[in-house]
């Protein structure tokens, strides 16, 4: 563009005054740079979840055949989502603990709508690995809740972190009572 | 051009050790540039942006599209109803094949009407029919991929044009499917092709675009530049006059794709595509009709095939078919109205090509496949042998600035009066 004001031969010598020409440049590149935003805009947000996708965004889960003590395990927005009918037990022993105690203290209570059940997304806060837990058999860490096996970290029976690497709780996904043995995700 | 008239810096640093910047400066700012282009000089880089625009939104489609018989077809229509955006980033790349086409091939009239492939060009101009051809392939290819109907069809019309080849042919087209039918696998790897194909033709493009400024663009007149009189720099002067060409097109395309996005498709292939029937009248996309007529037009399967690739192998040979030196037409008063004939008989070919195959439509489909033959083996060798041209200007700069050389008047004024 200096180009051009050199050759200005209109214009007098050491004119300071910003001459139309300038004007009409930085309305040019403005235009375009709000052409370039409004055509990265669309390419861009395609790549956000489709309808489809957010169509699926909601679950629902019949919670009455899980017996005291069982856990389940749903999908949910592709993530899987811990549901344990858990022991009088576990629930004393997840209020029974000293809030000091904990990485992410929070009570039990925050965690579980109604004490019983406890829902969770089954997916490790420490960088994404599904722990261990829900099935008999399967290793449930120091706290008797879920161990992540990838690198370590235990879970009490409030999901919440108490051991290993992971900086928070289990998440507890956003959920509803739709009736006492319906519960829906999402 | 040296380094330090970079203001920036950092500029400085980086073009002192990857002369990047230099390169760029060099081939998009100084490049001198003959001072008398008109507007058909705009449809090069409007190709360019074209393929890019290409480029751009199909990387985009692919995220969201499935390369399967079973899923391709609701691959497409989930991009239309449910992907954000999906519907005009679709309609974007499926009008900017056509459009693309349109340029293309109103770059080509161009160089075909001022003589922009005669030496020292015949190699830009092969480059650019090795563009034209991949651009084809790859045009084909990504029709294939909706996998409706007309895409189905299509490509097994296309692929079994190679059957024609005597004695391989069968194992060409077997080859080409990766089955007995064009199936799953044919989908596949036109699919994979289709991905390919645009940077092979970025690749080339960059070439064709090395080989043009070697000896720069040609011009209206078609006379060599003879100094720093005959030329401008490329910038400001004519990447403005380009962004003024691409601010049009634009405007165009949207008008395109926002209110007519399926005048140019076919409405057959939005039915998925199903092997067991044909619809009753398929033609491929409007900008393969001229040479889908040219197929039609001869009542031979062998001969048809070749006489519709030799369409475009002779655009290779070109050069030295016309062997006029005066490149411009506008010298060239004969040759001015075959190439307007050619012109008209090319529209002819494709609209016989969208035309059944049937009466007055296959005569009519000879004649000018002939004629288009005719041109190029007979009247261009022919005119260029005996034509009379025009006398041409002694520069660029003497018809405009006048009396700039020391050159009689007489000599620039008479190629107006007549």
């Amino acid at each position: 563009m200096a180009k051009l004001d050199t050759n200005e031969k209109s214009m007098p010598e050491g004119a300071e005054e910003p001459g139309r020409r300038d004007f009409m440049v930085v309305a040019t590149y403005a235009m375009m740079g709000l052409g370039a935003a409004s055509v990265a805009w669309p390419l861009i947000d395609q790549l956000n979840p489709a309808a489809d996708t957010l169509a699926l965004a909601n679950i629902e889960v019949d919670i009455s055949k899980i017996a005291v003590g069982q856990s389940i395990t749903v999908k949910w927005r592709g993530k899987p989502v811990f549901i344990r009918h858990r022991t009088t037990d576990e629930i004393a022993r997840a209020n029974a603990t000293d809030l000091m105690d904990l990485r992410d203290p929070q009570m039990d209570k925050a965690r579980a709508e109604k004490p019983e059940y406890l829902v969770l997304v089954g997916v490790c806060t420490h960088l994404g690995c599904v722990p261990l837990g829900q099935k008999t058999g399967e290793v449930k860490g120091d706290y008797d809740g879920w161990f992540c096996p990838c690198h370590g970290s235990h879970y009490d029976t409030s999901g919440r972190i108490r051991k290993g690497p992971a900086p928070t709780n289990l998440e507890v996904p956003p959920y509803d009572f739709l009736s006492d043995t319906v519960i829906r995700i999402g | 051009m040296s380094a330090n008239q970079f203001k920036s810096p950092v500029v400085r640093w980086i073009d002192h050790r990857l002369p990047v910047f230099s390169m760029l400066h060099h081939t998009a700012h100084d490049y001198p540039t003959p001072k008398n282009l008109n507007y058909m000089w705009n449809f090069g880089s409007l190709a360019g942006l074209s393929l890019a625009i290409m480029i751009v939104t199909g990387i985009v489609l692919a995220m969201s599209y499935t390369a399967h018989v079973d899923y391709a077809f609701s691959s497409v229509e989930r991009i239309m109803r449910d992907v954000n955006h999906g519907w005009m980033i679709r309609y974007i790349h499926m009008n900017t094949a056509s459009f693309f086409f349109i340029v293309v091939y109103l770059h080509m009239f161009r160089g075909l009407y001022y003589g922009s492939y005669k030496a020292p060009r015949e190699l830009l101009w092969i480059l650019g029919v090795v563009i034209f051809l991949l651009m084809m392939a790859t045009a084909f290819m990504g029709y294939v991929l909706p996998w409706g109907q007309m895409s189905f069809w299509g490509a097994t019309v296309i692929t079994n044009l190679f059957s024609a080849i005597p004695y391989v042919g069968e194992s060409i087209v077997t080859l080409l499917w990766g089955g007995f039918s064009v199936d799953n696998a044919t989908l596949n790897r036109f699919f994979s092709l289709h991905y390919l194909m645009p940077f092979i033709i970025a690749g080339v493009v960059v070439l064709h675009i090395v080989a043009l400024h070697r000896f720069g663009s040609n011009n209206p007149i078609g006379i060599d530049t003879r100094g720093p009189q005959d030329t401008i720099s490329f910038h400001p002067y004519y990447t403005i006059k380009d962004v003024f060409g691409i601010a049009v097109f634009l405007l165009l395309l949207a008008v395109v794709v926002f209110f007519f996005p399926n005048a140019m498709g076919h409405p057959d292939n939005y039915i998925p595509a199903n092997a067991m029937q044909t619809p009753a009248h398929i033609v491929p996309e409007w900008y393969f009709l001229p040479f889908y007529a040219i197929l039609r037009a001869v009542p031979d399967k062998l001969g048809g095939v070749l006489l519709m690739f030799g369409a475009i192998a002779v655009l290779f040979i070109l050069p030295w078919l016309d062997k006029s030196p005066v490149r411009s037409a506008r010298f060239r008063p004969l040759f001015r109205i075959f190439f307007w004939i050619f012109f008209v008989n090319a529209i002819a070919l494709g609209y016989l090509g969208g035309k059944p195959a049937e009466g007055i439509y296959v005569i009519l489909s000879r004649v000018a496949t002939a004629w288009y033959f005719i041109h190029f083996l007979i009247i261009l060798p022919i005119l260029s042998t005996f034509e009379t041209t025009k006398p041409l200007p002694k520069s660029i700069a003497e018809p405009v600035l006048g009396g700039f050389s020391s050159t009689p008047k007489q000599a620039y004024a008479a190629p107006r009066r007549s």
